[in-house]
């Protein structure tokens, strides 16, 4: 049902790396799942709404007003790699 | 006296009695972890020193005379996905392995300021991800009543520790069923509040419009007094609702006479002897006076795709925060951003982990949308349809909450669970699993299932069946 191919393209969207052993192994296993889970086409929901929040909670506002954060050597503290209090990346523009 | 058998509630009351002090209790706790832990691994991370200090300030209160909360002196273990400041919370997975959050959670908060005693961090299913304890990085944890079974997920350190006496209360977290499936498994209660009640604030997400966090107790009235510690709006979950949380422990013996349950048609084809003890506690709550019927739910059959379906792609959302940048793990040798974000990705979660992101991936891409996810929403209207259909003919919904007892270690074998847990998160309604009897030594869980915002029914049903079986413990 599911390809190689598009679990590879699926795991590149996801940021993934699979090694060939696993891209097997997940593609047969998701193959398996979606055939189980693909029985929800046949259900019949026309004039259905979706459901996304169970509450219908509508996102409530609030004043806008400063107030203390985590500190920022603590949030640092906690980061792979800081430099210059700043986190620190692989350089991403030549 | 052994101190750790004592109900939750005993604890306090001899310690507000000054019979024995909170250091006493918590260093008789720690004694029976350090004693039981090499064999049940119930715990990722034991917090002694900070136990042993806070047990101190709250020797200190009682000499001073203070008033205290209403977890005085009580040990607790939580779940290893919810956010303790300067203990480690590790979701079980490499990713978080040495990750110390810098802020509670706020139901962390609530239990402090209610001067409970957090023990430690409860093994689980990594990233909560599973119904056996089995996927954790930090190994698998072992039911305390046969140590050749799993005690069941994903809370199942939350669960065994409560039943092993290393903890007289524990949080977990239930997605579809990841509270209430270990506490059947473990024999003891656990209850998954409706959504909104309890704040996520620092429960790191795993599905978020699926996710409560809930208590875990060896009987109903403990396990009530925590969800009273934790329940409640906080303006820092947008989706914890604005209502007045009601005094369950007041109200716990209220009459039930005349109240409905409708038993769940649908969820009763369990194994013979479970269906035979759930059968026993129906006749139990007739004699006690409740008015019986069966319900009938088509679109339960549903449930298992449609939660698949939305858990996977809200985890593929959610679990993209993972990214090696900020906190916890970071590959090592990478020449691009790209290439840093997919190996991280790759050596940090387990194998059910990123199964799952790819899934969700999967029913979120464009050509997907609208035959996966969109369609599991609309499921998802018609399975809330008939939770609220059912709730305007009844006050209480029954199944049993597990087909089966605890299975062996290793025998979780299906490619995706079903169970009569997951219909319960889809419909954001509140539920809980009590032990109802024993099939060979191993307990059985009773699921009773309340409307929105009605855990008062569900409590006091449970208390009134829990008083007649004489299973107080």
């Amino acid at each position: 049902m599911l390809s190689k191919e598009e679990v590879k393209y699926l795991a590149d969207l996801a940021k993934i790396h699979f090694s060939v052993e696993e891209l097997d192994k997940v593609t047969a296993e998701l193959s398996e799942i979606l055939e189980i889970l693909s029985e929800i086409k046949e259900v019949d929901t026309e004039g259905v709404e979706p459901t996304y929040s169970i509450s219908g909670k509508v996102q409530p506002l609030r004043e806008d007003v400063v107030k203390p954060s985590l500190p920022k050597e603590e949030v640092l503290k906690i980061a792979p790699e800081e430099q210059y209090g700043y986190f620190k990346l692989p350089r991403i523009i030549d | 006296m052994d101190i750790t058998s004592l109900t939750a509630i005993e604890m306090r009351e001899k310690l507000k009695n000054k019979e024995i002090s909170c250091r006493e209790i918590v260093k008789a706790h720690l004694d029976r972890i350090e004693k039981l832990e090499p064999e049940i691994n119930a715990f990722i991370t034991v917090s002694k020193e900070e136990a042993l200090e806070a047990a101190d300030r709250v020797d200190e209160k009682i000499r001073n005379n203070e008033e205290l909360g209403i977890l005085a002196g009580i040990p607790i273990g939580i779940k290893d996905n919810i956010s303790t400041k300067g203990i480690r919370t590790t979701c079980a997975s490499k990713i978080l392995e040495n990750y110390i959050p810098p802020f509670d959670a706020t139901i962390v908060e609530r239990i402090k300021e209610e001067d409970g005693i957090i023990l430690g961090k409860t093994n689980m299913d990594e990233f909560a991800m599973g119904a056996s304890t089995e996927s954790s990085y930090f190994g698998i944890t072992k039911n305390p009543i046969d140590t050749t079974r799993i005690p069941g997920g994903s809370s199942g350190g939350s669960a065994a520790a409560v039943k092993a006496q290393e903890v007289a209360l524990a949080l977990g977290t239930d997605t579809g069923g990841s509270i209430r499936e270990p506490a059947s498994y473990c024999g003891i209660v656990g209850i998954k509040p409706s959504y909104g009640l309890v704040s996520r604030y620092g429960v790191v997400s795993m599905a978020n419009s699926l996710d409560q966090a809930g208590p875990f107790g060896r009987n109903v009235l403990d396990t009530t007094l925590l969800l009273q510690a934790i329940a409640g709006h906080d303006e820092k979950d947008s989706t914890s609702m604005d209502l007045e949380v009601v005094d369950y422990l007041k109200h716990v013996e209220d009459h039930v006479k005349g109240m409905k349950i409708g038993i769940i048609k649908e969820y009763m084809d369990a194994d013979e002897k479970v269906k035979e003890k759930v059968l026993n506690a129906i006749k139990v709550f007739e004699d006690l006076g409740f008015e019986i019927e069966e319900v009938s739910m088509p679109n339960l059959q549903h449930a298992l795709a449609c939660y698949y379906i939305i858990s996977t792609a809200e985890i593929s959302t959610n679990l993209s925060r993972f990214d090696g940048i900020r906190y916890g793990y970071r590959a090592e040798d990478f020449k691009s951003l790209d290439e840093l974000y997919k190996k991280t990705r790759a050596e940090g979660f387990g194998h059910e982990v990123k199964k799952r992101i790819i899934l969700g991936t999967y029913s979120l891409i464009k050509d997907n949308i609208d035959d996966y996810y969109k369609k599991a929403l609309r499921v998802r209207t018609l399975i809330k349809n008939d939770f609220d259909k059912a709730f305007q003919k009844v006050n209480i919904l029954l199944s049993p909450t597990t087909e089966t007892p605890a299975i062996k270690i290793g025998e979780a074998t299906d490619p995706v669970a079903a169970g009569y847990t997951l219909a319960i998160n889809i419909a954001g309604v509140c539920a809980l699993s009590m032990p109802c009897g024993e099939v060979e030594g191993l307990p059985v869980g009773l699921q009773l299932v309340g409307d929105r915002f009605k855990e008062m029914d569900i409590i006091k049903a449970a208390f009134s069946l829990e008083k007649s079986l004489g299973g107080v413990k």
